[in-house]
């Protein structure tokens, strides 16, 4: 099991264990976590999964691809460390992962 | 005495207004009703992932059982209301089991159009709307099956990529000139139909369905009949040929209702205390000056998310740019608007190499896109129009100016 914190912008914490295999948007609704509402499904089309990476996490994620970077087009408070979670795939390597949720999603 | 609110139909909207009213710190009882005898789930994927067999039944629920349990929300699943009692606050159900509301919301969604011409209810006939229907199809999913498809709109084109990916025979016929006719334009309805073509697919336009005959031979296939003399042998008939919206329940109760439940910007209908959300409810959108019934899941959450909000005092009128997807063999389609009343179409980028986008523009205003593998102009635009920001026709039509820039003001 792969281990993934969300932190709400009030920083509620949220620590769940993920299947390696398992988008990050599922691994949020499977637990509840407040703010990701993987609206399409996981397929890429709406922008509701999205999260600040930590900055600590940025250069460890496989880089977006064009599609996800058009997506993130839509949201609101944009910044260089976004991604769309159902984008991140669970594997050993992002182990300890650190997301935060952001204001608009709530 | 607690407020109860009631929820008729655990589909996506129902299922919404449900999760919004507790993270409205709604702290009444919330009774979310369903007919079907599974948790709420996503229909999108049926047509697509689901029928493809690549997504497990439990990936399609829209939350855990748990979170149901964990928010207080009552399930009352595989039973269906019969009558709204508006004087008394009552529904009745099926299991003649009462529930007394304070507010009460209709999202009965909508149920397949049906055939109705002779033969109609063969039993190789299918319809797609629900994890049954899906469910029951996959034993005939199979390579070599004679599928044919009726209906050229999403549910029938998206029926027939999965189909040629698993090695099925596929014919499609559609009644009217064009597939997709009543929702595009004729260069992405002509883009459709060739790339459907050239994957394998037997595609006839302007083909009604007569009837479908049983078949003497012994492979139990039934024979589809059309008015240009097809006799199609099928193992297999898949019908998409619409949506009916569940407007019943409403309209025996006296809540008005003009091609679905009439609904103001907030989900309220001609009744006090009773909403209505998604496919079923009729809303004004003040983007397009009109009513408007959709069937969409962004429509169904939103208008879940804005009668939620509406209970719990607070303002938030569903004003929307409505948007769709349909995925099809390599091709991601997203559609961003209504593009009804177009009179220009702007082409970005080269159909032939399946990824462009159309714009609809009416006296220079934009309406609507279709992006086909085209991301970012289905998220610029959708930020025009919502904004309501002015094009520049020579800028839409121009591949090398910047998508994103489009709707910079």
């Amino acid at each position: 099991m792969i281990k993934v914190t969300y932190i709400e912008h009030d920083k509620t914490s949220h620590e769940v264990e993920v299947e390696e295999g398992q988008n990050l948007m599922e691994a949020a609704l499977d637990n509840m976590v407040p703010g990701i509402d993987g609206d399409c499904g996981g397929v890429c089309a709406c922008a509701t999964c999205h999260v600040h990476v930590d900055p600590s996490w940025v250069d460890k994620l496989e880089p977006m691809t064009d599609a996800e970077d058009a997506m993130l087009g839509i949201v609101d408070e944009r910044t260089e460390n976004d991604r769309l979670c159902c984008q991140i795939i669970a594997s050993p390597e992002i182990n300890g992962l650190i997301l935060h949720l952001p204001l608009g999603q709530h | 005495m607690t407020d109860t609110i009631v929820i008729i139909g655990a589909g996506q909207a129902g299922a919404q207004v449900a999760a919004s009213l507790r993270q409205n710190k709604f702290e009444g009882k919330i009774v979310l009703i369903g007919d079907e005898p599974v948790l709420p789930y996503q229909r999108p994927p049926l047509s697509k992932r689901y029928l493809a067999g690549e997504l497990e039944k439990e990936r399609l629920f829209i939350k855990p059982a748990a979170f149901y349990d964990k928010m207080k929300i009552d399930l009352v699943l595989g039973d269906a209301v019969k009558s709204i009692n508006s004087q008394q606050h009552t529904v009745l159900l099926n299991s003649d089991q009462i529930f007394h509301y304070k507010h009460l919301i209709i999202a009965t969604g909508g149920r397949v159009r049906t055939l109705t011409c002779p033969g109609a209810t063969h039993q190789h006939v299918h319809y797609l709307r629900t994890l049954a229907d899906v469910d029951a199809m996959h034993s005939d999913f199979t390579e070599g099956t004679r599928l044919v498809v009726i209906g050229g709109g999403y549910i029938g084109l998206e029926t027939a990529a999965v189909a040629i990916k698993h090695g099925l025979k596929v014919t499609l016929l559609e009644a009217l000139p064009a597939v997709l006719n009543r929702v595009t334009s004729p260069e992405v309805s002509q883009f459709f139909e060739s790339v459907h073509q050239q994957a394998g697919v037997t595609l006839y336009n302007n083909t009604a369905v007569t009837a479908i005959e049983e078949s003497d031979a012994e492979d139990k296939a039934a024979i589809v009949i059309t008015d240009k003399g097809h006799r199609l042998p099928a193992d297999m008939v898949v019908v998409g040929i619409g949506l009916l919206a569940n407007v019943e329940l409403a309209a025996a109760a006296g809540i008005a209702c003009d091609n679905g439940i009439t609904v103001d910007e907030y989900g309220r209908t001609s009744i006090d205390n009773v909403y209505a959300a998604g496919d079923c409810a009729n809303h004004p959108s003040s983007i397009y000056n009109r009513r408007m019934r959709l069937e969409s899941v962004h429509n169904a959450i939103e208008q879940g998310r804005t009668v939620a909000a509406k209970i719990c005092g607070k303002d938030k009128p569903y004003n929307q740019v409505p948007w769709f997807w349909s995925d099809q063999y390599d091709l991601k389609l997203q559609t961003a608007g209504i593009n009804s009343g177009y009179d220009q179409t702007i082409i970005r980028g080269d159909i032939t190499s399946r990824s462009f986008a159309v714009f609809y523009l009416k006296q220079g205003r934009l309406l609507a896109v279709d992006a086909i593998n085209r991301p970012a102009e289905f998220v610029a635009a959708r930020n025009i129009i919502t904004k309501g920001i002015p094009v520049n026709p020579q800028h839409l039509q121009d591949d090398s100016f910047a998508a994103k820039d489009l709707a910079k003001t």
